[in-house]
């Protein structure tokens, strides 16, 4: 079984879907993000949120997938400060929602002045209603976005063991343990973090509060990397209860914090759920070993993800 | 006299509702007193936290409590904190006409939100207002959203026009939703609806697919009318459970016509019977 912790399902199809349950991922956390160009109006933005609590969560179930999501404005649109102000007055509404398991993806793209502004906003939020929180570090001036994401974090007063700091690479990962918080791993090609590069920081780091995530959306990104990520650790030697930690149990304890996510919710889910949002996983209906079906041949054969 | 069906669901959640009915009640107060809107969507977040998800239980004294306070209405398989959102919204005094909360509330929903605000729609003020936000729940794509509206609800019966009332049983075939749980199915039937029923025998039986043995309850009373006796018959000649329910419907047609179809065929006729017990377990699947 594994949780892939930043899927934005939103933006995939259905054959992906299916490839996932049938890689055996049990659960996904989608968080709000930015949909590859700008929203302009505070009403399409309240649309989105409202489908990645509703229509997607019952979307996934139809394919044997728990669906949650974090809620939170990112950090692009949060430079646009009409837009900004208007999303944050819906976003206390949204937060208190079923299935919502964190504020996120939040943090610094640019590190501009109304980027920090709204991060500090939302933590005092997630504060406020005892949520965790997933950051997003930026993609330029990594090193010292990370760091000054974790200094905001402790300044506002949040505690880092409710914290997951997302797409860390070699360079981030010391200092993001050695400072208490939780360090995401996005597998996702050319961009981020690949599946062998993985593996090495898995013998290096261990399991401690590592997760892997995915992070696909619309671009070229691959919804079974956890799946695969899993698989070629395996094969490498990393030790079951290791595996299993960074691609399911991490993410269960730390998003768990929330309330709004247990292993029961896939293992034994209530009537009501199976009737109304979830028809069941069948991998565990079935007893099927997991298995990579990727619905493109241009995936099929291959573990490594670069 | 009975009580109003907002008390009884009120007077359900607070004895079920143990070390936290103080807090509800509390709260319900509070919005029944003017509190701002803000608190409204604070008591709506917390319900299921609080109250926690648990089905309502309800005696059948209490259905029958139910019916008698509003005929049709069938709170079975509410769960607590759906009845305790829709407590909530019924007993907040805003300032603001009733389908603009509701709207605003709706936007916002997640799904389990969603199930409990259509639920509560027969018992809401200005039910008439409601038709445009009744529309955009029927547009669902989200099964339990839609039965919230057409399953165990009077609200269909009481306040749709014939247009979307036929639409309601034709969206209900389409996404495989029991007919047998719309409350006034056989007294909201019409002939327009009977027509739209029999193209859609046509339209999957040219397409090679099944259909659901509950069309011809709705199309049997316009048997003759809508001239549907050929298809009547290859119904009653058909799988088990097809000519049991179409020699039902057929059985309650008075006409000639129909009575000699059904005569013709016994085996079909002698399977009414054993179809009804049949639909008296279709309605135990219930919706929030």
């Amino acid at each position: 079984m594994f949780i892939d912790p930043h899927a934005h399902m939103i933006s995939r199809t259905t054959d992906d879907y299916e490839a996932m349950a049938a890689a055996g991922i049990v659960a996904v956390i989608e968080p709000a993000f930015w949909l590859g160009q700008p929203r302009t109006f505070v009403g399409t933005y309240v649309d989105y949120l409202s489908t990645i609590i509703g229509f997607e969560r019952f979307r996934a179930g139809q394919f044997g997938i728990r669906h949650y999501c974090t809620v939170g404005l990112n950090s692009k649109e949060a430079n646009n400060e009409e837009l900004a102000e208007g999303v944050m007055e819906w976003l206390p509404r949204f937060a208190l929602k079923e299935g919502v398991v964190a504020i996120g993806e939040i943090g610094y793209d640019e590190q501009t002045p109304l980027e920090d502004k709204y991060f500090r906003a939302q933590l005092a939020l997630a504060k406020e209603l005892q949520l965790p929180v997933m950051v997003h570090t930026p993609h330029r001036d990594k090193k010292q976005g990370t760091s000054r994401s974790m200094d905001v974090c402790e300044e506002m007063g949040i505690d880092p063991s409710w914290v997951v700091i997302d797409h860390n690479n070699e360079e981030t990962v010391q200092e993001t343990l050695d400072r208490g918080f939780w360090a995401g791993f996005s597998i996702y090609p050319s961009t981020k973090m690949g599946t062998v590069r993985m593996v090495e920081l898995l013998k290096q780091y261990g399991s401690e509060r590592i997760i892997v995530d995915s992070a696909c959306d619309w671009g070229i990104s691959d919804p079974l990397a956890v799946a695969k990520t899993a698989m070629l650790a395996l094969k490498n030697g990393i030790p079951a209860e290791t595996v299993r930690k960074v691609t399911y149990a991490n993410t269960l304890e730390v998003y768990g914090k929330s309330g709004q996510i247990q292993e029961s919710d896939w293992l034994n889910p209530p009537e009501i759920d199976q009737r109304t949002l979830y028809e069941g996983n069948s991998i565990l209906r079935g007893g099927r070993e997991p298995r990579i079906e990727a619905p493109g041949s241009r995936k099929r054969d291959s573990l490594i993800i670069e | 006299m009975s009580e109003k069906p907002i008390d009884l669901l009120h007077h359900w959640i607070l004895r079920q509702a143990k070390e936290q009915s103080a807090w509800f009640e509390e709260r319900v107060n509070a919005l029944a007193e003017g509190a701002p809107e803000r608190e409204l969507h604070m008591v709506m977040g917390l319900a299921p936290r609080l109250l926690g998800k648990a089905e309502l239980a309800l005696s059948i004294e209490d259905l029958s409590q139910a019916n008698g306070a509003l005929e049709g209405w069938q709170p079975e398989g509410l769960s607590i904190d759906g009845a305790a959102r829709i407590v909530a919204l019924t007993m907040y005094r805003g300032e603001r006409p009733f389908a603009e909360i509701f709207k605003d509330l709706r936007r916002t929903a997640d799904a389990r939100e969603l199930v409990a605000l259509y639920r509560g729609l027969p018992l809401y003020p200005e039910p008439e207002s409601l038709a445009f936000e009744v529309g955009e729940g029927l547009r669902s794509n989200m099964l339990g959203v839609f039965e919230a509206i057409t399953q165990h609800n009077p609200y269909p019966r009481l306040h749709f026009d014939e247009h979307r009332w036929n639409h309601m049983i034709l969206k209900a075939l389409f996404v495989n939703s029991s007919l047998a749980n719309i409350v006034g199915l056989d007294e909201r039937n019409n002939p327009e609806l009977a027509r739209q029923l029999l193209d859609h025998v046509h339209e999957r039986w040219a397409a090679g697919r099944g259909i659901s043995p509950e069309v011809w309850r709705c199309i049997g009373p316009y048997a003759v009318e809508v001239g549907a006796l050929d298809e009547f018959e290859k119904a009653l000649t058909g799988e088990p459970r097809e000519q049991a329910a179409a020699a039902g419907a057929l059985a309650r047609n008075p006409s000639p016509q129909a009575r000699s179809l059904l005569a013709a065929h016994p085996a079909a006729a002698a399977k009414i019977a054993e179809h009804q017990v049949e639909q008296a377990n279709i309605s135990r699947n219930e919706v929030v």
